[in-house]
C-alpha cells in the first residue's frame, strides 16, 4: 500500500530580496484509498506545496523529508516522481505547440508504464476515457491545452489521472474557474479513480464546493504555510460557514 | 497556422510600400564580381553574416583547388552536360545579387547543365551529389525545365568544403519543377550562393531548402516569373546546433500579374552561439496585379545562447492584388512546457523531441514528398541525438 510522508516540509521561492519561506513546516501522511482535502485562504502556500511534491525546480527544499514507501521523493528528478506514482493536475496546465494530444498521453502512457501501451486496447481506452469526461475526439488531435477553455484544460488533466493510474494524485485547484456542470464531470472523473481505492489523493481547494461531490476523508486547513488544523468532514463544514478569519489572523505568509 | 506559434516573441516585419526593392543592397546584381565592394559588414545585406568565417569568399582572397566533387545522376531522357564559361544557356535567370555570388559567378570553370526535354515527365529523380573533400570551389549549375515537363531534383551537399556556388533553374511554360536541396555539411563546412529561380507561364516551382550542416551556410533562393500563371512555393528546414550560422536570404520578384508564391521557413536552434538569420524580401510591383503570396518563418529556440534573426519584408506597388501576408514568430521551448510533460513522467530529453517533432511535423507533411519525409523525420532525430547529448 502506498503511503506518502511529509515531514517538516519546508520550502522556499527566490524572490527579490533573497529566498523567501512558503513552507514552514508541512507533516502530512496520505495513504493509498484516502482523500485529504487541504484548504486555505490565498497565498497559504497550498500550491506550493503541490509544485513541491512534483518537484517544480522554482522551489528549493530548505529542510524536512517526503517518502513515498519509504522512498526518498525529493531526490528524484521530476520525471521519476511521476514514473514513482505521483501525479500533479495543474490549476495552470501549460500549453505544448506541436504536440498532439493523442502524442502525448501515449508517450505519456509509455514511459509511466514502462512500456508502449498495445496500440488497439489503448485507443480504446483513451477513447472511452474521453466519452466519460464528455471531452470531444477531435481533442486527441490538437495541441497539448492549446486553445483549450479553462474547463477543457482541467477535464484534460483529469483525463491523464484516469489514464496514468497513480499511487498519489494531487489536485491542486482543480474546481477553480469551474462551472457546476463541469464541476461534476471533473469529480466523476476523480470518483471513478478514486473508486478503484488504488490512489491517494490530495485535493488542494480554495473552495468547499468540490467537497459535495468528492467526499474527503481528512480535511486539513493550511495557513501560513503549514497546517493549522486538521480534521474530518465536519472541517469543511466549518469553514464554509466561517470562513479562513480564524486562520489568517496574524498568521498569513502573504 | 498561427496556432503553431509557439510561446514567445513575435516578431512582426515592416511593410513597405513603394520603396525600391535594392535599397537593401550595397550594389546592384552583377555578374562581375568587381561591381561588388568589399563587405566591412555593416551593409543591410551583410550585417548578420560572420564575414571572417567565409574564408576568403567574399573578399577575392579564397583560391578554388578543386576539392569538391559533383556528380549527377539521371534517368534516360534527361540531357547532362559539363559546359565551359561561355555557354550561352548560363547566367539566364538572374544575375548574382552579392559579392560571393558574384565571385562565383566570375570565378568558375566549369558549369553543369541539366536538361529535362519539354513534354517529359519524370518518374525517378535527378540526383546531384556535391562532396567537399575539405577543398575550395566555385561551382556553377544550371537546370532547365522545357515546356510541360515534370521533375524532382535533389542536390545534396555533404563533406567539408569552401564552396560558392549558383544554381539557375528555369522552368518553362506549364513546366513542374521541385526542387530539394540538402546542406547536410559537415561542420566545418562554408557554403553560399545563390539559387534562382525563372517561373515560366503557368510553370510550378517547388524548393526545399534543408539545412542541417555547416560552420557557416548563406543562401538566396530567388524566385523570378516571366510570364502570368507561375506559382512557387518555397520550404526551408533548418537545425542550427552550438557555433552554426545559418543564413537564409529570400526573395521574390513578382512584377508578372497573376502569379502566386507561397513561403514556410521552420528552424530549431540548439546550443551556445547558434545563429540562424532569416530575411524573407517579397516584392510586389506595380505591374503585378492579381498577386496572391504569403511568407511564414517560425523559430523554435530549444536553450539559452542561441540568437535568431527573422527579418520579413513585404513591398507593394499595387493595391490590386488577390493577397499578400507574411509572419514570422520565433517561440522558446520554455521550462514550465518542459516541466508540465516531465511531470507526465516523459524524460527531459525526449520531451525536448516531442516538441521539437511536434514543430517541424507540419511543415514536413505540407512538403508532400513522402521519400523525404522519412528522411527529414531521420535526420531531424539525428541531430538532436547529437546535440541534446
Amino acid at each position: 500500500m502506498a503511503t506518502l510522508e511529509i515531514h517538516d516540509l519546508h520550502v522556499s521561492v527566490d524572490a527579490e530580496g533573497g529566498p523567501r519561506e512558503i513552507l514552514r513546516g508541512v507533516d502530512l501522511t496520505v495513504k493509498q484509498g484516502e482523500t485529504h482535502a487541504i484548504m486555505g485562504p490565498n497565498g497559504s502556500g497550498k500550491s506550493t506545496l503541490a509544485y513541491s511534491l512534483a518537484g517544480h525546480p522554482k522551489y528549493t527544499v530548505t529542510g524536512g523529508t517526503v517518502t513515498l514507501d519509504g522512498e526518498d521523493v525529493l531526490a528524484m528528478s521530476v520525471d521519476e516522481r511521476a514514473r514513482a506514482g505521483v501525479f500533479l493536475a495543474m490549476q495552470y496546465p501549460v500549453e505544448v505547440p506541436g504536440v498532439s494530444v493523442s502524442n502525448f498521453l501515449r508517450t505519456s502512457a509509455t514511459a509511466i508504464r514502462g512500456e508502449a501501451p498495445k496500440l488497439r486496447t489503448w485507443v480504446k481506452e483513451v477513447k472511452e476515457a474521453m466519452e466519460r469526461l464528455h471531452i470531444d475526439p477531435s481533442f486527441a488531435e490538437r495541441n497539448v491545452n492549446e486553445g483549450f477553455s479553462g474547463g477543457e484544460k482541467k477535464r484534460h488533466e483529469i483525463l491523464q489521472l484516469e489514464l496514468l493510474k497513480p499511487a498519489i494524485a494531487i489536485l491542486d485547484e482543480t474546481d477553480s474557474g469551474l462551472d457546476v456542470d463541469a464541476l461534476r464531470v471533473v469529480s466523476e472523473g476523480v470518483n471513478r479513480v478514486r473508486e478503484s481505492g488504488q490512489v491517494g489523493t490530495l485535493l488542494i481547494t480554495h473552495y468547499t464546493r468540490i467537497l459535495r461531490y468528492i467526499k474527503p476523508d481528512h480535511v486539513h486547513v493550511f495557513a501560513a504555510g503549514r497546517i493549522a488544523e486538521s480534521g474530518g468532514p465536519e472541517l469543511a463544514d466549518k469553514l464554509e460557514e466561517e470562513g479562513y478569519e480564524e486562520y489568517v489572523k496574524g498568521g498569513a505568509s502573504e | 497556422m498561427a496556432e503553431t506559434i509557439p510561446a514567445g516573441s513575435t516578431t512582426d516585419g515592416v511593410i513597405q510600400v513603394g520603396q525600391p526593392t535594392d535599397a537593401r543592397v550595397s550594389a546592384p546584381a552583377s555578374y562581375d564580381v568587381a561591381d561588388f565592394p568589399v563587405p566591412h559588414g555593416r551593409e543591410e545585406d551583410w550585417r548578420f553574416t560572420p564575414l571572417e568565417r567565409l574564408r576568403g569568399l567574399h573578399d577575392g582572397t579564397a583560391v578554388a583547388d578543386g576539392g569538391v566533387k559533383v556528380e549527377v545522376s539521371a534517368p534516360e531522357g534527361v540531357t547532362v552536360e559539363t559546359v565551359g564559361r561561355d555557354d550561352a544557356r548560363l547566367g539566364r535567370a538572374g544575375k548574382p545579387v552579392d559579392r560571393v555570388a558574384a565571385q562565383a559567378y566570375s570565378s568558375f570553370e566549369k558549369a553543369s547543365v541539366v536538361s529535362v526535354p519539354k513534354e517529359t515527365v519524370l518518374t525517378e529523380p535527378v540526383r546531384i551529389a556535391v562532396h567537399g573533400e575539405g577543398g575550395t570551389a566555385f561551382g556553377h549549375q544550371v537546370i532547365e525545365l522545357g515546356a510541360f515537363a515534370e521533375a524532382v531534383v535533389v542536390i545534396d551537399h555533404t563533406g567539408d568544403a569552401t564552396l560558392a556556388a549558383n544554381v539557375e533553374y528555369l522552368i518553362g511554360d506549364g513546366a513542374k519543377l521541385t526542387v530539394v536541396s540538402v546542406q547536410d555539411w559537415d561542420d566545418t563546412a562554408v557554403h553560399a550562393g545563390q539559387h534562382t529561380a525563372s517561373v515560366g507561364r503557368d510553370a510550378t516551382f517547388k524548393s526545399v531548402v534543408v539545412t542541417f550542416g555547416g560552420d557557416l551556410v548563406r543562401l538566396h533562393p530567388r524566385v523570378v516569373y516571366g510570364a502570368p500563371g507561375g506559382e512557387a512555393e518555397l520550404y526551408g528546414l533548418y537545425f542550427t546546433d552550438n557555433g552554426q550560422h545559418q543564413e537564409h536570404r529570400l526573395f521574390i520578384d513578382h512584377d508578372t500579374p497573376h502569379c502566386r508564391s507561397n513561403v514556410a521557413y521552420k528552424g530549431a536552434l540548439q546550443g551556445a552561439e547558434a545563429h540562424a538569420v532569416w530575411i524573407g524580401d517579397v516584392l510586389i510591383r506595380a505591374a503585378a496585379e492579381g498577386t496572391d503570396t504569403y511568407e511564414l518563418n517560425r523559430n523554435l529556440v530549444l536553450t539559452d545562447g542561441a540568437r535568431v534573426d527573422s527579418v520579413p519584408n513585404l513591398e507593394i506597388e499595387t493595391g490590386e492584388i488577390v493577397g499578400a501576408g507574411h509572419a514570422s514568430a520565433t517561440g522558446r521551448f520554455e521550462d514550465e512546457q518542459l516541466f508540465y510533460l516531465m511531470a507526465r513522467g516523459i524524460p527531459a530529453d525526449e520531451a525536448r523531441r516531442l516538441v521539437v517533432r511536434g514543430f517541424f511535423a507540419e511543415l514536413v507533411q505540407q512538403i508532400g514528398l513522402p521519400e523525404l519525409e522519412e528522411r527529414l523525420i531521420d535526420k531531424i532525430e539525428a541531430e538532436l541525438e547529437a546535440s541534446v547529448g
